[in-house]
């Protein structure tokens, strides 16, 4: 499969096929962190996932309307305000969502499942509704597209840098929260030992309350910034459920660490593959392998040490 | 082999001129239900139809829930406005035609289910509806065990043809040849990459378009499919970089689409310089809504309708659908041919003089619509339209130019000797 290439061909394949890597590696990674943060920290498995990320996709939009009516001279600032704004309404919904079903289910981990599977079809049908059931294009301001050029046969397209300069810093910060803030402690406390972290005063229900509101604020972010390179219709989200869970499930779900370090394998793999063969041959092959090594090793990459 | 097949089907002598014939069989079959009344539900319904006196129900069948009610929607909407159009004219043989609509919720048994309550229970006299060639398959043996008639909108990959479906849509040779065929002559395109998603019509489509570009003795440099929904394409982006063709060929369908096009234009390659040039049959008005003009701007599109034909029949089709649907109501291929299918049935029950389905069915090769937006269409007997074939340059608010038609209505052959 190499022969039909010259040498110097195949280093710039390699280049180009590693930057197409990182970006997808962003895009699982900005996809996985607040399934990984709501199935790991809480043992919730939110199919509504999806639905979350598109609400932030719908709110972009919404903005970006907003903007072009009103504001046309700050348009190429809504993006900015539009992510924080889709991080606001996708963890505000998340908060309710908890509230009135999920805090219910605690101990019924597989009706989770089946109630955020109803949560995700009520969520794609609501859309549906209320923006019609065709897709919406969203308007990007001029400084997010196009690409740069690094070499001859090197270009990196500005929203795939954008989405990594996102991802990276959306892991820095929910990586501070978790380990270096008082309410991250209460959090891993809560989910080692919930009634002894009771006992010593945390107040659990507050934090996961504000746990699954994070991780669906997060999905929020993410759904806004798919924006750039996906389509937003009501149910858009579902195109996005399958590979997250597939992440989140490889590298382990307790460990954040894990999630990033399968998002890692799963890109690179499946990116490199699709070069020499066709896409859904990669993709049978990317999951087959994601298969064995599940087999191998159950727990999935990174697992969390815990004294039981 | 094709004209054996036909036979069967082919009850009426196909001539030059029977069109003329027909309609004024029709005025006078028209003018004498005027004189003597209209004739009575049991003459023009010998089989147990949904026909009264004053009423005819027929079935609308498509998905308004679930991922492909995206697409669906505007095949519905283009159904209904001709079944008022018709009905404000005074209806089929006097009556009025009224609708039951069901949904196909996006999910193949429910279009089987939904479609023999349809047939049975409702015992419509045709149905309009379905989209993908999967919903198709599925209510294809209830048609046929029911006889019921269905008539089907859109584009698809061929390879079939059932007594009971009129395809107002294009077969994939009708769409895929004139396209390659224009790209050759006029921008003069060497080597050709293929593109699409994993499933039948991508693929079907692209085996035709790969034998018709071999048997120019031009070259196909790459042929890809990604599965339905795939939303990262930026590994093909740097394979087409690399092996440099002249023309992307591609037929990426439903949220993909937005995906692909979306990075083409990220990964730098600016489709306005044509370098390479992009040509898609897959890509409608209806999905550039969800693309973005802005991100579509210069590819061009191979199928018989755009919204923006300059005719007179299409200034009043796009007029009446926008007054009832909106301002910025779009118009698709898709969404004009499921507005030719209820058309077509009054044209046929007419000649037919009656609502009964092998009356229909023997009345439908020939039936002509010189009212069609897309100009003019004839059934023929293999149950395709005969139709031009038109090129579109995508602008950057979401509409095409027709830079092309064919001079001749490009005949259907839905198995085509030699491509398959």
């Amino acid at each position: 499969m190499f022969a039909e290439y010259s040498s110097s061909e195949l280093l710039s394949i390699f280049a180009m096929q590693g930057v197409a890597g990182l970006i997808l590696f962003s895009v699982f990674v900005l996809m996985a962190l607040g399934l990984a943060i709501i199935f790991g920290q809480m043992g919730v498995i939110n199919m509504a996932h999806g639905e979350f990320m598109i609400l932030g996709a719908y709110v972009t939009y919404l903005t970006s309307h907003v903007f072009s009516t009103y504001l046309p001279e700050f348009f190429s600032l809504y993006f900015i305000l539009a992510m924080i704004l889709a991080f606001i309404a996708a963890g505000a919904l998340g908060a309710l969502v908890e509230w009135a079903m999920i805090r219910h289910l605690y101990h019924r981990p597989l009706d989770t499942l089946l109630a955020t599977w109803g949560l995700s079809l009520i969520l794609q049908q609501t859309y549906r509704s209320v923006f019609g059931p065709r897709e919406v294009g969203v308007t990007l301001p001029d400084w997010l597209m196009g690409s740069y050029q690094l070499t001859d046969s090197i270009e990196l397209p500005i929203n795939g840098l954008f989405v990594m300069c996102l991802a990276l810093g959306i892991s820095l910060a929910v990586a501070l929260l978790m380990y270096r803030s008082r309410w991250g402690t209460q959090v891993r406390a809560v989910v080692q030992n919930r009634p002894m972290a009771g006992a010593v005063g945390i107040n659990t229900g507050k934090v996961d309350r504000v746990t699954f509101a994070l991780g669906c604020g997060i999905a929020g972010v993410a759904g806004s910034a798919f924006t750039m390179i996906g389509s937003t219709g009501p149910t858009s989200g579902q195109l996005y459920i399958v590979d997250t869970f597939l992440v989140v499930v490889f590298g382990g779900a307790s460990s954040l660490l894990g999630t990033i370090a399968s998002a890692f394998s799963i890109s690179q793999a499946q990116s490199t593959m699709e070069f020499f063969m066709s896409g859904s041959m990669s993709k049978v092959l990317t999951l087959l392998f994601v298969v064995l090594i599940l087999m191998l090793r159950p727990q999935g990459l990174f697992t969390l040490k815990v004294r039981r | 082999m094709n004209k054996t097949l036909l036979s069967p089907l082919q009850t009426l002598p196909h001539k030059k001129g029977g069109g003329m014939k027909t309609w004024k069989k029709c005025l006078l079959t028209l003018a004498a239900s005027l004189v003597f009344g209209t004739a009575q539900a049991a003459d023009v319904n010998t089989t147990g139809l949904a026909v009264t006196d004053t009423a005819v129900k027929v079935g609308i069948l498509h998905s308004v829930t679930g991922t492909m009610s995206i697409s669906e929607t505007g095949s519905v909407q283009a159904e209904k406005l001709a079944i008022e159009q018709i009905n404000a004219m005074g209806g089929v043989l006097g009556r009025k035609i009224e609708y039951i609509q069901e949904d196909g919720a996006s999910d193949w048994p429910t279009f089987a289910e939904k479609s023999k309550k349809l047939l049975v229970n409702d015992k419509v006299a045709a149905v309009f509806g379905c989209w993908t060639s999967a919903s198709r398959k599925a209510v294809l043996p209830i048609f046929e065990q029911y006889n019921g008639m269905l008539y089907y909108p859109t584009f698809y990959e061929g390879l079939e043809q059932s007594p009971n479906v009129i395809y107002t849509g294009q077969e994939a040779t009708q769409q895929i040849i004139a396209g390659i065929d224009w790209v050759t002559k006029t921008k003069g395109a060497k080597s050709f990459y293929l593109l699409g998603s994993d499933y039948i019509w991508p693929r079907t489509s692209n085996k035709i378009a790969r034998k018709h570009i071999e048997k120019l003795g031009l070259s196909v440099v790459g042929e890809e499919y990604y599965p339905l929904g795939h939303t990262q394409f930026n590994s093909v982006i740097n394979k087409i970089k690399l092996k440099k063709p002249d023309v992307i060929y591609a037929i990426v369908v439903g949220g993909s689409n937005v995906a692909f096009y979306k990075q083409l234009k990220a990964a730098g390659i600016d489709m306005t310089k044509e370098k390479p040039l992009v040509l898609t049959i897959s890509v409608t008005e209806d999905e550039i809504l969800g693309i973005g003009g802005e991100n579509m701007v210069g590819a061009y599109a191979a199928m018989k309708y755009f919204q923006s034909l300059p005719n007179d029949n299409n200034k009043k089709f796009v007029e009446a659908f926008k007054a009832k649907y909106g301002k910025d109501a779009v118009i698709g291929d898709v969404t004009q041919a499921a507005y030719l299918g209820p058309w077509l049935w009054k044209a046929a029950v007419e000649k037919a003089g009656s609502f009964d389905i092998d009356k229909v069915r023997a009345a439908s090769p020939g039936i002509e619509l010189t009212t069609a937006p897309e100009g003019y269409v004839k059934i023929h007997p293999n149950h395709h339209l005969w139709s031009k074939t038109r090129i579109g340059h995508a602008r950057t608010d979401g509409q095409y130019d027709v830079v092309f038609e064919t001079k001749e209505l490009i005949e259907p052959d839905p198995f085509p000797k030699g491509y398959q």
